[in-house]
């Protein structure tokens, strides 16, 4: 190695020096006695201590508690009433239709917003304009509006037919007041809607994929769709999932909208109960409750699913928080993934 | 291994590109032999990687023509006219002429085995079982066999690099492309990717090879050429080339791009 020196001048006269190479001076710390160290065997690790820690945790505890405590014996909240409604016939029929809701126009709103994905990435301009109009449209227009609009649809078009255009030829006409019910309008409504949003975070996903994939895969001549289905959007999918959690969780949530069409979801329903017996909190409560169970249900549901699609992309997969508790509370051994799960040595 | 089709031959007929107002190459000639390596060297930015993709269409030309056993690549030749081909074409086409990237560009989210029988099960539509004997072959002969089940990230470059190798071979192509296949290595795994190479031109398949390594390139080259702002100067056998240069301009930068090499 050659030893490299640079004097540059400064301005203000002073030579700065910058030595790089071997180090030369004198070593002046000997290498410590051997026999003078304690063994190893009986040293014992005394851990540091952290009051801070402990008093943040013991207050943190006592607001807990605090708040368990107002909501346990206020008898504003009239827990008998949620308790005695939680589980009634008419609020598990409109959560039914709240989940049902939520898995057409989730379904349709991504399979449209996979092609108007596409649609935006692709080289035809007119593609490009209608994708970005579509998603404009219905992003800049308050779902409100549209869910009335969708369902009012009969006073703009009477009648709404299938034919082939400048000419007379039908094959299927019908009233429209008859073919746009409640439901059908919560779903066009809901669906076109999400189908703006997903498209825009599923092309953000395929965007975030190294364009090397792409090259890679038509070097190869794999076909354009199968590029797309194999290649791309498995990749895309780390970058899509936890926003197309967050969209389909605002969903489920986004369908108490429905209201306005007076179609009997979970809060309409619950809407209807109150409206009767008076009971509001306790019935606004319930329906919260039921929507908090299926968000917890979804991001239990999103957790397994992205660590599905990490696969590759990280040399072992983390254990789960149920392999992880049984490894803590189990007897102990080494805890091994189960070999479906194992991905295999390097 | 014998491949059962023949090498191919490539005629690049006046091969011009530009993008935007950037002219990356300016008019290059030149034939590849069948079963030939022909090893492209030449500064950065003088055009051998463009050259290079365009051969299998990655890059399309802006003008001249590249013919791969006569037949233009990206265009069917009649009246005196080139007519672009459809995709389908291009992409038959593209499986008769392996590619391998710098960054290998494996597909992260499938296993090795995986990444090697794609194509032949997709593009060329082949049988499943025949596939996967034919990869597991070609995983063994880059000394990968005990890889099939695993996923790239936990590959070596090294490693990677020569999965890409499989990959290509998969097609069971009747010419290899390698772009820079050793630049994005650590200096130590350089040699372990050059050995399949090197193994791979003793078969026989037509191979050409853009690289910054010299050693390999006075080794296995057939022909080297000697690209510079986007013409070539000079080809012809490595002893020639980097013996006794016709060019003023191959010995000036030959010696540049040498000389850092062994300097370390």
């Amino acid at each position: 190695m050659s030893v490299i020196t640079d004097t540059p001048v400064l301005d203000d006269g002073t030579e700065h020096r910058l030595t790089l190479g071997l180090h030369t001076g004198a070593v002046d710390t000997a290498p410590p006695d051997p026999a003078a160290l304690p063994p190893a065997a009986e040293l014992r690790v005394v851990k540091a201590r952290h009051p801070g820690r402990w008093v943040g945790t013991v207050v943190v505890a006592l607001l807990l508690a605090g708040v368990a405590w107002s909501l346990a014996t206020n008898p504003r909240w009239e827990w008998g009433v949620v308790a005695q409604w939680f589980t009634a016939q008419s609020v598990l029929t409109g959560l039914l239709e709240t989940l049902k809701l939520t898995v057409i126009a989730g379904t349709l709103g991504f399979l449209l917003g996979f092609l108007l994905a596409l649609m935006r990435l692709s080289t035809s301009p007119l593609l490009v304009g209608v994708a970005w109009t579509f998603s404009w449209v219905f992003r800049s227009t308050p779902l409100l509006v549209q869910l009335l609009l969708w369902y009012n649809l009969g006073y703009l078009y009477e009648k709404i037919s299938l034919g082939i255009p400048f000419t007379d030829v039908r094959f299927f006409e019908a009233s429209t007041t008859t073919l746009i019910s409640q439901f059908a309008a919560a779903v066009l409504g809901l669906s076109l809607n999400q189908a703006a949003y997903s498209a825009e975070i599923i092309r953000g996903g395929i965007l975030s994929v190294d364009a090397g994939q792409l090259e890679a895969a038509a070097a190869l001549g794999i076909p354009a769709w199968r590029r797309n289905t194999r290649i791309v959007l498995p990749q895309a999918m780390r970058a899509i999932l936890p926003n197309a959690f967050n969209e389909v969780i605002g969903l489920v949530k986004g369908t108490s909208v429905v209201y306005v069409l007076a179609y009997s979801e979970l809060f309409y329903t619950v809407q209807v109960i109150y409206n009767r017996t008076q009971q509001v909190l306790p019935l606004l409560l319930v329906a919260t409750l039921w929507y908090v169970v299926i968000t917890s249900v979804l991001s239990i549901a999103q957790y397994y699913i992205e660590r599905h699609f990490s696969r590759g992309s990280v040399r072992t997969l983390p254990l789960t928080p149920w392999q992880r508790l049984r490894a803590n509370l189990g007897p102990r051994r080494a805890v091994v993934a189960p070999p479906s799960e194992r991905t295999p040595e390097a | 291994m014998s491949t059962a089709t023949l090498p191919a031959r490539v005629d690049i007929v006046d091969a011009r590109k530009s993008f935007g107002t950037l002219e990356v190459l300016k008019g290059v000639n030149l034939t590849v032999k069948p079963g030939e390596v022909t090893v492209i060297v030449g500064p950065s930015g003088s055009g051998k990687s463009t050259l290079l993709r365009a051969i299998n269409h990655l890059e399309a030309l802006s003008a001249g023509y590249i013919a791969v056993d006569g037949e233009p690549v990206g265009y069917r030749l009649r009246g005196g006219k080139l007519h672009e081909r459809r995709e389908k074409d291009i992409l038959a086409t593209r499986t008769g002429i392996g590619f391998v990237f710098q960054n290998f560009n494996l597909f992260p989210h499938l296993t090795v085995l995986e990444n090697v029988v794609e194509a032949p099960l997709v593009a060329q539509r082949r049988n499943r079982q025949e596939v996967t004997a034919k990869a597991l072959e070609l995983l063994d002969r880059v000394g990968l066999a005990d890889k099939a089940g695993v996923y790239p990230r936990q590959l070596s470059g090294g490693q990677q690099q020569r999965v890409a190798i499989a990959r290509a071979l998969a097609l069971e192509p009747r010419i290899v492309l390698f772009d820079e296949p050793t630049s994005a290595l650590d200096p130590e795994l350089v040699g372990e990717v050059l050995d399949v190479v090197r193994d791979l031109a003793s078969t026989g398949t037509t191979l050409v090879v853009v690289t910054h390594e010299m050693g390999f390139a006075r080794d296995v080259a057939d022909t080297v050429v000697f690209m510079d702002q986007g013409r070539v100067v000079e080809s012809g056998p490595p002893a020639q080339l980097f013996g006794n240069p016709r060019e003023e301009r191959t010995r000036t930068s030959l010696s540049k791009v040498i000389e850092p090499a062994f300097n370390i």
